[in-house]
């Protein structure tokens, strides 16, 4: 019997005539299906004679003809030289050591080159220059796409004869004075050319002009020693180091000063360096220093007044907060004990702060600071620049040649400077770039990258650099010092002119042997100093009374900016180098920005919001930023834990919109408010609407008091207590009884006999490093790492072998965070204060922790893999098989370091990820060496077993042993400072063999029993209070 | 372009078997028409390089040189420099005894600077023709030498002699084999044939002879069912078979994919037709003469322009005996030609025009990108030979893959090779403890751990 039951799904159903019932009985879809806007245009696809029948005989015919064509291997080419070069072999690298001189980096570097073109920079040993991540990235900025390839006039490509007569035409009969804006060369043979120059046209006006200026410093020391330079460091000699408001590990006073101050950081016979930092914006150095008082930028004015005091003995009247003052007073009396080892340095933009600072450390009779070997990289004159947009826009300036820099983009005013340019009958730009300031000039004599040029570098007053071309000229350029001798009718070439301005005169060597060697020692040629009024007469600095009385005076209202030069971007040469764009800041870990940091205390007065979103990428709330009458729109913020609250700080060298690619013109000129070349301004901030999306390699992650990871300890307990108690070895019970974790009976896994051949392990040690990035760089170059876009970092797709992992303390200290941990009892404490411990401190402590393929020798991803794609081998390393990977990703996701990296796409002649490798130019940069990785494959850190292959190789042909200190990867010869090293620990004679029974050794999660191959060198704080 | 498979199939044997017999057949036959050598017709072009004339041309010249001592001192002392026809550094020498004075040409050898300082005009017309580029002077040359020297250039031009034997001559070199061997085969066939024929004949004849007697021949018995309808009835051979069918299919199948990419014979047409046959194997030139780099480099190098040039400046076009049936003189020498059109090497002015042209050479043995190979490795510390990989190089006209260049191939060489540790410092230690570990003397490539996957893929 059938029912006669109705079912209904709706109420509607049940009435008689519903026309929603009727619509559902005759559409199956509710709402319109968007066939027309699928297929497009209605009536082209009518119009169309393609036929359903047409497009599967084209499918099915190209299918096939694909398929087919697929069968027959490509014909491959090979081309050899006509003439082959001596010294070049195919396939075997050579290396020139030159100099990289661009106005803001000065280094010496080792440039190895594969058949004729540069793939990798090196630190040149011989120097002390150091190479900062920006140095090794500069080996891409030759192959950069924006480059100019041609001279221009008027915006059309000339010739150089005809821009040559035309320019010298325009020279000789100019109508008012003719004016030298460059960059510091710091080139000896520079200035003498031109000198000549300004002799042969006369009325010729030299203006130096640093994008970030010195220009306190440089005035405090003139008007000290009567010269325009900066005092030199050496961190190495000093065992108290007290910094106010100094970046001396980033860029300060020219930068460079890293490597030395890792050496004084070890410690070595129970004793190492202390350092105070006293800074508003969260820097590198902050990061690194062992105590690090946040103040404000005026109180640092204060607290240097007060040091001061404190130093010479007297008191000090300041009315600093009670902590900062205790801190001082505490640092003052470490400063007198230490006495030769005592140095004071100070990043305060005022000539008083500046002056005052060489007076303390004289006083202190500091041993660390050099005035007879003054630094000569800075020579920029910010009055100067001044009076020329001045004279500029009065019309007496008839011609402007700009060298190196980019004033249009740069300078604080540079509506008034491109305003005063329209007074100008003579504009030219000697540049690489078609750049801001290149689009307003008549002329741009496009200029070489400093791989392809000759130059001398002087980087103190005795100790100089030879530049030399690695490549030849990759476009028609000709170099600044070249063009201005043709200018000058001197017809000797710039190389010969180099070297007859050396002639006799090269310190002890040969030109050739300096030329080997890239550096040198001697004194700077007769003819080389300036004869222009570039120097000017001394500014005049009050003593050290009024010095102490301006300072103290100070006083801060409101808000404060503090404008910094970052890590990755310096003063902004490089914008277009997509590894310095993917590059993560050390202290905020993020990348393709710059942001305004802010504290967070000042953050929530103002409704600020950092948020994190679903896929754990973070977002940020936008400002406006007021500066006088100078507004920044739309800048996003980040909230930064340790950042002084009253200050908030931005980076210069982003927001760059001319000679750049669309994907690199990222973040927000910050120039504008960097008035009166003044990097502390007073500022306004308001809410902006809408929300900044970060590519945050890593968040604001604080440790939680878990040891595994990272170990640290203060100097007091290394130094008397047991290495157990601060470095002890993990337990797991077998049987009831505690056992080492490394024991053998404890292990899964059968051991292998690894003490036959090489075994490598590398150590990283936790005091050396300084976060500065240097070997993630290196690490790019060395193996073909590819650049992923913003957009793909934030979904924590970045590619980088070797990260720098950046962690905060919840607590002030780590210490703190594993006594909270420790005396955690019942749920409810743990619930509340693990909640707690994800929160960075107010003025959080910092380890950095360079983290890459740890190749354990238990590696966990190697018993995971379906088709043994990655196993180990004998000489220790974990190999990653890109041929033979499928791509399961089963490695990363069992691996406890997060050090796997996987391939989600082409990232190579792929237009999507228009970067170096989707251009003929930027490919030229892949070392021939390492494969390109292609989609769907997994990829990590390989021990740069290229190079160790190559090593033993080179031993093999030469018969005989390696030596300890051959076997190097990228990020090892990288790290300046010897925080990386690494050897083969078969060697017992080996310093990695000696790291490897050091007290301080550790593995990172040892108790997984991983048994990694890369080992951590404990941190040692030194927290003496005098 | 060209492939060759160099995996000899049943077809192909059989293919060559019978084009073979096809191919002595014909010259049977040509045996018998005029002898046209193909080289007749360039009889204007030919000319004699250093080898110089053949022996038995050469007479004692007037003034009573010794030809054959002539040629050995022509050869070490003025062959660098001087060929007997055509311009080389200096002048051609053919014939120098008859044009210029004896006593002129006994002073220039000795000492020619001397001469052109005296300002002898001869001398200092043929210093400044040749570019003024000094010969060295010769006092150690008496001139007895010099008559012997003389004597040899003064030859006249060897005419082949092949085209002096003549059609004659030709028959019987290249006869004599034939009639031996293949005339016999031919009759040996033949005589198959007509033995076939008649055990056909007679069969036939016999049958006919048992029909007409009447004699009863047994015939076979048919089967009642057709022996394939047997089989498809019983299902467990069709089983077996269809087992064994899809085992030898997939067998194929296999090997075919197996040879995907494989490249082995891989022979293509080259820009300039280098023969290795001619440089390494006729001429005994070291591989690694002109292929520096395998010494130093992770590649062997294709020798640059320059390289050619060190001998080519002086050897301008190959002797008549290099000659082959497939490649002429003139083409040879029109391969040397293309390179001096890519050095932009002037024949003529004996000098660098500067226009150069590189080659573009189609390279053979590709290796994927993601495996690496270095040739120092192999062949300065394994000291493994060239032809271990590239197989005969010596004896190949045009150059052609000669390994798989498998992974597969590789590995097992690495397995079977021992390393060679002697004398090596480096292998000292490692050498010591692997032999204790593994108890052998010998260690193969393998056990120092060279068939680890990142040794090769990084």
């Amino acid at each position: 019997m059938s029912s006669n039951k109705k079912y209904w799904k709706s109420v509607e159903e049940l009435k008689g005539s519903s026309s929603i019932v009727e619509t559902h009985s005759q559409k199956e879809f509710v709402e319109e299906i968007p066939t027309d806007e699928f297929l497009g245009n209605k009536e082209t696809l009518e119009s169309s004679t393609t036929s359903r029948r047409d497009f599967l005989k084209y499918v099915g015919f190209s299918t096939a003809a694909a398929s087919l064509a697929a069968c027959e291997g490509p014909v491959m080419k090979s081309i050899p030289y006509v003439v082959q070069p001596e010294r070049i072999v195919p396939g075997v690298a050579n290396y020139y050591a030159t100099t990289m001189a661009d106005g803001f980096d000065f280094a010496g570097v080792l440039v190895r080159t594969r058949e004729g073109r540069p793939v990798k920079i090196e630190h040149n040993t011989m120097g002390n220059t150091g190479a900062n991540a920006r140095v090794h990235a500069s080996v891409l900025s030759l192959y950069d796409n924006k480059r100019l390839q041609r001279p221009l006039a008027n915006g059309e490509v000339v010739s150089w004869e005809q821009l040559d007569r035309e320019v010298k035409e325009k020279l000789n009969s100019v109508n008012g004075q003719i004016v030298l804006l460059t960059q510091t060369f710091a080139s000896p043979s520079t200035t003498k050319i031109i000198n000549e120059f300004s002799q042969k046209y006369g009325n010729v006006r030299h203006v130096v002009y640093d994008t970030v200026s010195e220009d306190a410093a440089l005035d405090a020391f003139q008007s000290r020693y009567g010269r325009r330079a900066l005092p030199n460091y050496d961190f190495s000699k000093a065992e108290m180091i007290v910094s106010i408001g100094a970046d001396f590990l980033g860029d300060w006073a020219g930068g460079g000063y890293d490597a030395a101050y890792a050496k004084g950081r070890i410690p070595q016979e129970g004793k190492m360096s202390r350092h105070i930092q006293f800074e508003s914006n969260f820097s590198l150095t902050g990061a690194n220093a062992d105590k690090r008082v946040p103040l404000t930028l005026s109180q640092q004015r204060a607290a240097l007044a007060a040091l001061h005091g404190y130093v010479t003995g007297g008191s000090s009247t300041s009315d600093l907060p009670a902590h900062i003052d205790d801190a001082l007073v505490k640092a003052a009396r470490q400063l007198r004990k230490a006495g030769r080892g005592a140095v004071v340095v100070s990043g305060i933009p005022d000539v008083d702060a500046q002056s005052l600072v060489l007076s303390m450390n004289e006083s202190l009779g500091s041993g660390v600071m050099d005035t007879a070997n003054p630094r000569m990289m800075r020579q920029g004159n910010a009055a100067q620049v001044k009076q020329l947009v001045a004279d500029m826009k009065a019309g007496s300036v008839g011609a402007i040649l700009v060298a190196g820099v980019n004033p249009a983009y740069s300078l604080p005013f540079a509506d008034e400077f491109i305003e005063g340019l329209n007074n100008i009958d003579l504009k030219v730009s000697f540049s690489m770039k078609k750049d801001e300031t290149a689009l307003l000039s008549d002329y741009v004599a496009a200029t070489p990258h400093y791989l392809e040029s000759w130059g001398d570098v002087q980087f103190t007053t005795n100790s100089f650099g030879l530049m030399q071309p690695t490549i030849r000229p990759l476009f028609d350029t000709s170099q600044f010092q070249d063009t201005l001798l043709r200018w000058s009718d001197n017809n000797t070439s710039y190389v010969d002119y180099l070297k007859q301005t050396w002639e006799g005169s090269i310190g002890n060597g040969s030109w050739t042997d300096a030329l080997h060697d890239g550096v040198f020692e001697g004194t700077a040629p007769a003819g080389t100093s300036p004869v222009s009024a570039t120097e000017g007469a001394a500014p005049q600095v009050g003593n050290d009374n009024t010095a102490v009385r301006n300072l103290s005076a100070a006083k801060g209202e409101g808000l404060e900016l503090e404008l910094y030069t970052s890590v990755a971007m310096g003063s902004g040469n490089q914008a277009n180098n997509p590894w310095l764009q993917e590059m993560p800041d050390p202290i905020t870990r993020a990348s393709w920005d710059n942001y305004l940091k802010i504290s967070r205390a000042d953050a929530d007065a103002l409704g600020l919001e950092n948020e994190h979103v679903a896929n754990g990428a973070l977002n940020g709330s936008y400002v406006n930023i007021k500066v006088g009458d100078t507004v920044l729109e739309k800048v996003p913020v980040f909230i930064q834990p340790g950042q002084a609250r009253g200050v908030v700080s931005l980076a210069l060298g982003y927001g760059k919109k001319e000679g750049i690619q669309r994907e690199m013109q990222v973040g927000v000129n910050a120039y504008p408010l960097y008035k009166d070349f003044n990097p502390h301004q007073k500022v306004t901030i308001e809410k902006a609407g809408g929300v900044h999306k970060f590519a945050c390699l890593q968040l604001h992650t604080t440790l939680m008091g878990r040891e595994d990871i990272v170990k640290e300890t203060t100097l007091e307990i290394f130094n008397s207590q047991d290495s157990h108690v601060w470095n002890s070895m993990p337990q797991v019970s077998l049987n009831h009884i505690e056992t080492p974790v490394t024991s053998p009976d404890v292990d899964l896994w059968d051991g292998f006999d690894r003490s036959v051949g090489h075994h490598f392990k590398m150590s990283i040690d936790l005091n050396a490093c300084t976060g500065c990035g240097a070997c993630v760089i290196a690490c790019h170059a060395e193996n073909n790492v590819p650049v992923v876009g913003k957009e793909e970092v934030r979904k924590y797709r970045d590619m980088h072998w070797l990260r720098i992992d950046r962690y905060y303390s919840s607590e002030d200290t780590f210490q703190e965070d594993i006594d909270k941990k420790d005396n955690m009892s019942g749920l409810g404490d743990a619930l509340s204060q693990f909640g707690e411990l994800e929160m960075a401190s107010d003025n959080p402590q910092v380890v950095f922790q360079p983290m890459l393929c740890q190749h354990c020798n238990h590696a966990p991803c190697e018993t995971v893999c379906p088709v043994a794609a990655t196993m180990h081998g004998r000489q220790g390393q974990n190999q990653m098989i890109y041929n033979r990977c499928v791509g399961t990703r089963y490695c990363a996701n069992n691996c406890p370091y997060k050090v796997r990296r996987f391939n989600w796409f082409l990232y190579n002649k792929n237009d999507e990820f228009d970067y170096n490798m989707n251009n003929d130019l930027g490919r030229m940069v892949l070392n021939p060496d390492v494969t390109v990785r292609s989609r769907g494959v997994m990829e990590k850190c390989s021990f740069c077993i290229q190079r160790t292959q190559k090593t033993i190789l080179d031993a093999k042909r030469e018969g005989r042993a390696i030596a300890d200190g051959e076997f190097q990867t990228a990020c090892s010869s990288a790290c300046d400072k010897g925080a990386i090293i690494f050897g083969d620990v078969n060697d017992e004679t080996s310093q990695i063999a000696a790291l490897s029974e050091d007290d301080r050794m550790y593995h990172a999660l040892e108790y997984v029993g991983t048994k990694p191959n890369v080992m951590y060198q404990t941190k040692v704080r030194n927290t003496s209070e005098a | 372009m060209k492939k060759v498979k160099y995996r000899p199939s049943a077809a192909r044997i059989v293919f060559l078997s019978v084009s073979l017999f096809f191919a002595f057949n014909i010259q049977l036959f040509a045996q018998d028409e005029p002898q046209d050598s193909p080289l007749s017709g360039d009889e204007a072009d030919r000319q004699e390089t250093v080898q110089g004339p053949q022996e038995s041309n050469v007479e004692a010249d007037a003034s009573g040189g010794d030809a054959a001592a002539g040629k050995g001192l022509f050869n070490t002392l003025c062959a660098a420099c001087h060929k007997l026809d055509g311009n080389s550094i200096g002048p051609p020498l053919r014939n120098i005894g008859q044009e210029r004075d004896r006593d002129w040409l006994y002073s220039w050898i000795k000492n020619s600077q001397a001469l052109i300082a005296s300002g002898d005009e001869q001398a200092v017309a043929i210093y400044n023709e040749y570019n003024q580029v000094a010969m060295p002077p010769f006092p150690q040359l008496t001139n007895e030498d010099i008559d012997n020297i003389l004597a040899y250039t003064d030859a006249p031009k060897a005419v082949p002699q092949e085209q002096q034997a003549g059609g004659e001559a030709a028959t019987a070199t290249g006869g004599d084999s034939g009639i031996s061997t293949d005339i016999l085969l031919g009759i040996l066939a033949f005589v198959l044939v007509m033995l076939l024929v008649i055990l056909y004949l007679v069969n036939k004849t016999l049958r006919r002879f048992a029909a007409v007697s009447g004699v009863e021949l047994p015939v076979k018995e048919k089967r009642a069912k057709p022996i394939w309808k047997s089989f498809v009835e019983n299902q467990f051979l069709v089983l077996m078979t269809a087992v064994i069918l899809m085992l030898v299919g997939s067998y194929f199948a296999y090997g075919y994919l197996m040879q995907v990419g494989v490249d082995q014979g891989y022979q293509p047409v080259q820009p300039i037709h280098f023969s290795h046959k001619i440089h390494a194997g006729d001429n005994q030139i070291e591989c690694k003469f002109c292929h520096s780099s395998a010494r130093v480099s992770k590649t062997s190098g294709i020798p640059s322009l320059n390289v050619c040039m060190n001998c080519h400046k002086s050897i301008g076009e190959v002797a008549e005996s290099t000659a082959t049936e497939e490649y002429s003189k003139a083409f040879y020498d029109g391969e040397i030609a293309k390179l001096y059109d890519a050095v932009g090497w002037d024949v003529e002015t004996q000098s660098y025009t500067g226009e150069t042209e590189p080659v573009k050479w189609i390279r053979i043995h590709n290796l994927p990108d993601f495996a690496y190979f270095n040739h120092s490795q192999h062949v300065e510390v394994g000291g493994i030979a060239c032809q271990t990989c590239h197989g005969p190089v010596e004896e190949m006209e045009v150059m052609y893959q000669h390994a798989p260049l498998t992974m597969g191939w590789c590995v097992n060489c690495h397995r079977e090779t021992n390393v060679r540790t002697a004398g090596n410092e480096y292998y000292e230690k490692v050498h010591e403890e692997l032999s204790k570990k593994y108890g052998v003397e010998e260690l193969t490539v393998a056990q120092m751990g060279g068939i680890e996957c990142a040794k090769c893929h990084y």
